[in-house]
């Protein structure tokens, strides 16, 4: 509304603020929830952690002192990102040639293949890591088919191990690269790869040096996607890593629910959100960095 | 030159066409092999499976030794609609109220009420054990419903948000000088025209808490767990085969959700937009 209107309609002046003013507080009883059932709790998450026993009784910093003393917690959180930067990586380099293969179906074959990307989002996450569970136990389709082909003759240890955690994360987090990835590459202009190709660029050429910087955007986003939700991802952690492997969320449900020491589950918890928003804040100003420097 | 270079696209469509072929292959081989195993006739995970039944659906559809496992699908779907339902008004409203307004309040408002999608789900879902039990309150299907409110009421205000700024003002104008009073033209006008938007995000928001762990990790116990929760604690234990059953009918159930909003909504050709 600008100012000449309201100007014109000055009789309904009055009636319009009070209008306005309506508006705005359909968003209190929202606000209201979110400071009684998101904020409150996190203020005292937060406070918790400044308790030095699990009676929170006195206050103090010995459970920042405690956590962050021991050297195997830094190892845990190295663990914990270092998990999501591998994810990301197997994320990218299995996934972005299958939205390059995107891009040239028909749209016929394009919804085929976007329901089987969509398919498994609608899937819960526990049968995702069940289904590998499956797929790399000792009898197992893996173990089975290698010792079918007599490649080896002792089941292989697929399960608890990183190597096998890393293989279900990709499979799990991939409709979380693949949706911002094709959206942003179907936006494309199809006329860019043939004026690459027509200047004499080979496809490789074409995709390095054009499709990659385009796409920047949607990659940029789905690895920001992955990235967070791989290194919280509780249940596959816990359920294909084991008890050998030990990540940050594993802690945090171990000390609350197991050891019943809130404080130290709060300092856990607490660096996991400080590490991994962090990361996420940096990788995503990059990615305006690149994208800003494409425009400009 | 030529040469080397139908080399070089050869050996792109190879390389490319290969790795997507591999990523189709991850995608859905997991899934198919988890809904063969469900039909084993033995009492492993044994692939290929050993014989054909349906025991373990059998076994999970009766109601006396699937009892712990029907109720808590049954706690999963009265907070998912629950929550929904709650989220949907809440959101609804907060996106009325805060979609035209230029005030940088409504922005920071917009980003705190975006924010649990960000904040890792197990921080929250700890930060509720302790904010809920130093309170008094002990775990209940009520609680899950606040918890789940939390983290899925943003999904519905983003799609109700964007199908706000859609609106032409134009209409809402028009309706208000024809005479219409606020709540008419937000009841004839405005809802009608956004509810695509609202519906897609409880939809998405349904789903996100039917899928939840981290928050009904923390808030539930025994008694009041839901779905996901139990199949974990199985799969933790003895590896149930019935947890396998419980898949074959999530899968089963995701497809046919997926086809229906496919006629419905045309899921693929938004999701492509």
């Amino acid at each position: 509304m600008s100012v000449a209107s309201t100007a014109l309609t000055s009789p309904l002046r009055g009636e319009e603020k009070r209008w306005r003013l309506a508006e705005w507080q359909l968003a209190l009883p929202l606000t209201l929830a979110f400071s009684a059932l998101f904020l409150a709790p996190l203020l005292l998450l937060v406070a918790t952690s400044f308790f030095n026993d699990d009676k929170i009784t006195q206050p103090g910093f010995a459970s920042w002192t405690k956590f962050f003393g021991d050297p195997f917690n830094y190892k845990v959180i190295f663990d914990t990102l270092l998990l999501g930067l591998k994810t990301v990586c197997a994320t990218v380099v299995i996934g972005y040639p299958l939205a390059l293969v995107f891009m040239d179906l028909s749209p016929r074959l394009q919804k085929v293949l976007l329901f089987v990307i969509i398919m498994p989002m609608l899937l819960s996450v526990v049968v995702r890591t069940f289904a590998w569970i499956v797929v790399l136990g000792r009898e197992g389709v893996i173990n089975q088919g290698l010792m079918w082909l007599g490649v080896i003759s002792e089941p292989l240890r697929l399960l608890q191990t990183e190597l096998g955690l890393v293989i279900s994360l990709t499979q799990i987090e991939m409709p979380l690269m693949l949706l911002p990835l094709i959206s942003v590459m179907s936006r494309l202009d199809p006329n860019l790869r043939d004026a690459s190709a027509a200047l004499g660029a080979s496809r490789w050429r074409t995709l390095f040096t054009v499709i990659v910087p385009l796409s920047m955007p949607g990659l940029v986003a789905g690895c920001l996607l992955v990235f967070a939700s791989s290194t919280t991802a509780f249940i596959s952690q816990t359920v294909i890593g084991g008890v050998r492997l030990i990540y940050l969320p594993l802690v945090i449900w171990q000390q609350s629910l197991v050891v019943y020491n809130w404080p130290l589950a709060a300092v856990a918890s607490l660096s996991l959100v400080v590490s991994v928003l962090s990361i996420i804040a940096a990788l995503s100003y990059l990615g305006r960095r690149s994208s800003r420097h494409l425009q400009g | 030159m030529g040469r080397r270079q139908s080399f070089l696209d050869l050996s792109y469509g190879l390389v490319i066409g290969g790795i997507a072929g591999l990523a189709v292959l991850i995608i859905v081989s997991p899934v198919v092999i988890a809904l063969m195993t469900s039909f084993t006739e033995g009492r492993s995970l044994k692939f290929p499976p050993t014989g054909f039944s349906f025991r373990w659906y059998e076994q999970l559809f009766d109601p006396i030794q699937s009892r712990p496992i029907q109720r808590a699908a049954g706690n999963s779907l009265e907070v998912a609609a629950m929550s929904t339902l709650i989220g949907v008004v809440l959101a609804t409203l907060a996106a009325l109220g805060l979609a035209r307004n230029r005030h940088k309040s409504a922005r920071v408002a917009d980003n705190f009420f975006m924010s649990p999608l960000v904040l890792p789900g197990i921080t929250f879902g700890l930060a509720a054990l302790v904010y809920f039990s130093t309170l008094g309150f002990r775990p209940s299907l009520n609680l899950m419903i606040a918890g789940h409110l939390i983290v899925t009421m943003p999904f519905i205000l983003r799609t109700t948000t964007a199908s706000l700024s859609q609106l032409d003002p134009a209409l809402l104008d028009s309706s208000q000088s024809l005479g219409a009073s606020w709540f008419y033209t937000l009841r004839r006008v405005t809802l009608p025209l956004i509810f695509p938007g609202i519906a897609a995000g409880a939809f998405l928001a349904f789903m996100a808490s039917i899928d939840n762990v981290p928050v009904s990790l923390f808030l539930s116990n025994a008694r009041t767990d839901t779905l996901p929760i139990r199949m974990w604690g199985m799969m933790e234990s003895t590896l149930d085969v019935r947890v396998a059953a419980v898949s074959g009918v999530l899968i089963a159930a995701a497809f046919v959700l997926m086809l229906i909003m496919e006629w419905t909504v045309g899921l693929t050709r938004r999701m492509r937009d």
